[in-house]
């Protein structure tokens, strides 16, 4: 187990460093932040000057090392825009994101697997057909449209649920959360249901597929055989093989969700990481971009260890060694 | 130690005076509705079984023998298969119409399977002590670490090495003798009356299979478990029933005991089995025979033949046989037979020839 996490460290490492090399060459071959920072009308001694405090007149080596050991040291330079330090801009956003995923990653869990089951135990029934026609749904409808109606729909026409923003939030130390208000849940819902829908679909006609299958192995007729009443046979026996793929598929997608939720935050107008993404591309904000693009391959790499390590626990067939 | 397995507290089976059958089956029909007909994969058939016997079901694959198996434990998928028909009388119950709360103190208690695969009969989820122990639980309603140390001592009695050990471990870990083995651990752990076994070493290794059935033969008497042994290895019949229920196409064809069975068949499908089967020190090495088979295919359950199934297949088969189905009449010496060559067949007019 020990030697199978540091061999993924080591891959980890490894994937981490060719995406710092795709955002030093965005860094340094896309945009002129020369320009954007001494502006249209800079003279030619002003640029070299801007120029050099950047470092750009060194050789792109000596850059591209500089970059990784200043990001090593959590360093990823300023924002162009707020001159403030990019890392700790975007870690600032991160609790609202991270609230947001986990908030909607939860709900497409709990709900796929639910109805997942129950749609796999009755297939010819007609609530079955309503849930795998809606799961279809679930998929193929875009997530802005998702969004833009939940809005229509609760915030507009029915007006029980704000439409933007994430609402009050507390303070415990760095976190900013809402969870711990009524208001900041309120407004946690919308955003949420928009974020878990797709996942939603996913999981549940994963689910279903997989409870399908598995209900017609022979276990599980070893387990009727046994006596055992059928809420043990299903969530029991059943429901623990069904969950090897499907937690797999969920861990996957918390960490997209994290890292990707940027069509939802700027149709809700969240705090989070994603709408700053979205803002600083506008500005062509590249320190902003870079560290964003670190953080998030950083995240997922992270993400997915963890759901290795969880598969071996579900799964005692696999043991990394 | 183990035998005190035997509380079934209240109902205990055994001291029931000795009437009747332990189990018998009459008229069982179970048929499957399937989009392009219906199959009768079980089509009539009468057997039983009485305390501590060995009884032998055998013929080819889709004869009817697993699904009989699976009707007296109720396990026939539903939808497509219903069981239509018949009783399954078990201590005075009768299992076909049994509620599904009542049926499942039955399963795995009183009447317990195992089945042919032991690769994948097992959950490999969880550990070979849990699945074991889950049968104290349910049916003898143990504590946790009790379940578990009857499992161990389970595992001891089927003969499995280190079974503290071999209790820890998933079904993936342990072979494939191992894991039958286990399955047989799991399903003797209540001490049932009735054990069905449906094809329990067809998938194993030679070898292996001789320990297997050695194995249980040994449990039946510690156990005192009758068996319902399903197979189309004659050899696994010769060796273990003391009668045998011979199928095809979802009907009884012959039933005799095996003693009488291998020394004179009398149905033409049993012989043909019986010639089809290869025997130690019949041929002098070298000098290569080829075994004898029966010509043609096992018709479908879909579109059965008008007359006797087999007729199709059966070198002794005359006019009447492939209009007229055959009845299952008594033959002597407990013997029953479904075939046109023994007399006793309702329709007289037909039973004139014996065929040869």
């Amino acid at each position: 187990m020990a030697t199978y996490i540091a061999r993924r460290l080591l891959q980890g490492i490894v994937v981490l460093l060719a995406v710092s090399m795709i955002c030093f060459i965005i860094f340094r071959y896309m945009g002129d932040p020369v320009l954007a920072m001494a502006g249209k009308y800079a003279t030619q001694s002003e640029i070299e000057e801007v120029r050099h405090m950047l470092g750009l007149d060194q050789p792109s080596y000596v850059q591209y090392g500089r970059f990784l050991w200043n990001a090593l040291h959590g360093n990823f330079g300023k924002s162009y825009v707020t001159r403030i330090p990019a890392l700790g801009l975007i870690l600032e956003r991160f609790p609202a994101t991270f609230e947001l995923a986990t908030t909607a990653i939860c709900m497409s869990f709990l709900v796929g697997l639910t109805l997942g089951v129950l749609v796999a135990l009755r297939p010819h029934t007609w609530y079955n057909r309503l849930v795998m026609a809606g799961s279809l749904a679930g998929i193929s409808v875009p997530t802005f449209l998702t969004g833009i109606l939940l809005i229509m729909v609760f915030a507009v026409y029915l007006g029980i649920l704000p439409p933007f923003g994430r609402g009050k939030t507390v303070t415990i130390g760095f976190w900013r959360t809402g969870f711990l208000t009524i208001d900041g849940i309120k407004h946690l819902i919308l955003p949420a249901a928009t974020l878990a829908t797709y996942q939603l679909a996913v999981l549940l006609r994963l689910t279903r597929a997989g409870m399908r299958e598995v209900l017609a192995e022979e276990y599980i007729k070893t387990a009727w055989a046994k006596g055992l009443p059928p809420r043990k046979v299903i969530f029991k026996h059943a429901l623990r093989n069904v969950l090897i793929p499907v937690v797999t598929m969920t861990g996957l997608q918390f960490g997209e969700l994290i890292a990707f939720s940027i069509v939802t935050e700027t149709i809700f107008q969240w705090p989070g990481m994603g709408n700053l993404l979205l803002t600083s591309i506008y500005e062509t904000d590249q320190p902003v971009i870079v560290t964003y693009i670190m953080l998030a391959a950083f995240i997922i790499i992270t993400i997915n260890m963890v759901v290795d390590i969880l598969y071996a626990v579900l799964n005692p067939k696999i043991r990394y060694d | 130690m183990i035998a005190t397995a035997n509380a079934h507290s209240g109902q205990n089976p055994r001291s029931l005076p000795k009437a009747g059958h332990l189990l018998e089956i009459k008229g069982l029909k179970t048929y499957f509705y399937l989009f392009e007909g219906v199959a009768r994969a079980v089509d009539d058939v009468s057997l039983h079984l009485d305390r501590s016997e060995v009884v032998g079901v055998v013929g080819e694959s889709g004869c009817g023998k697993s699904v009989t198996a699976q009707s007296i434990m109720r396990l026939v998928p539903e939808p497509p298969g219903r069981i239509v028909g018949g009783s399954i009388v078990f201590d005075g119950m009768d299992l076909v119409k049994l509620p599904a709360d009542r049926i499942r103190n039955i399963r795995g208690n009183r009447i317990a399977m195992i089945f042919q695969e032991p690769m994948t009969s097992l959950n490999p989820v969880f550990t070979i002590g849990d699945q074991i122990a889950e049968m104290f639980r349910q049916h003898m309603h143990l504590g946790r670490r009790e379940s578990l140390e009857r499992a161990v001592e389970m595992l001891a009695r089927v003969q499995i090495p280190e079974p503290a050990k071999r209790a820890r471990a998933y079904p993936h870990q342990l072979s494939g003798g191992m894991r039958q083995r286990a399955m047989i651990a799991m399903a003797l752990a209540c001490s049932p009356e009735i054990l069905i076994a449906d094809e329990p070493t067809t998938a194993l290794d030679v070898t292996v299979q001789a320990q297997i059935l050695d194995l249980m033969l040994q449990l039946r008497q510690d156990f005192h478990t009758a068996i319902i042994m399903i197979t189309h290895d004659l050899g696994v019949i010769a060796e273990m029933a003391q009668r045998v229920v011979v199928m095809y196409a979802g009907k009884v064809v012959e039933e005799a005991l095996t003693a009488d069975l291998f020394d004179r068949p009398l149905h033409p499908y049993t012989a043909g089995l019986l010639e089809s089967m290869p025997r130690l020190g019949s041929r002098r090495p070298g000098r290569s025979r080829k075994l004898k088979e029966i010509k043609g295919m096992v018709p479908g359950l879909l579109d059965l033949p008008p007359g006797c199934s087999f007729a199709p297949r059966c070198p002794r088969a005359m006019d009447i046989c492939r209009r007229r189905v055959p009845e299952l009449v008594p033959a002597g010496n407990g013997r029953r037979v479904r075939c046109r060559l023994f007399p006793g067949q309702g329709d007289t007019s037909a039973t004139t020839a014996d065929g040869g």
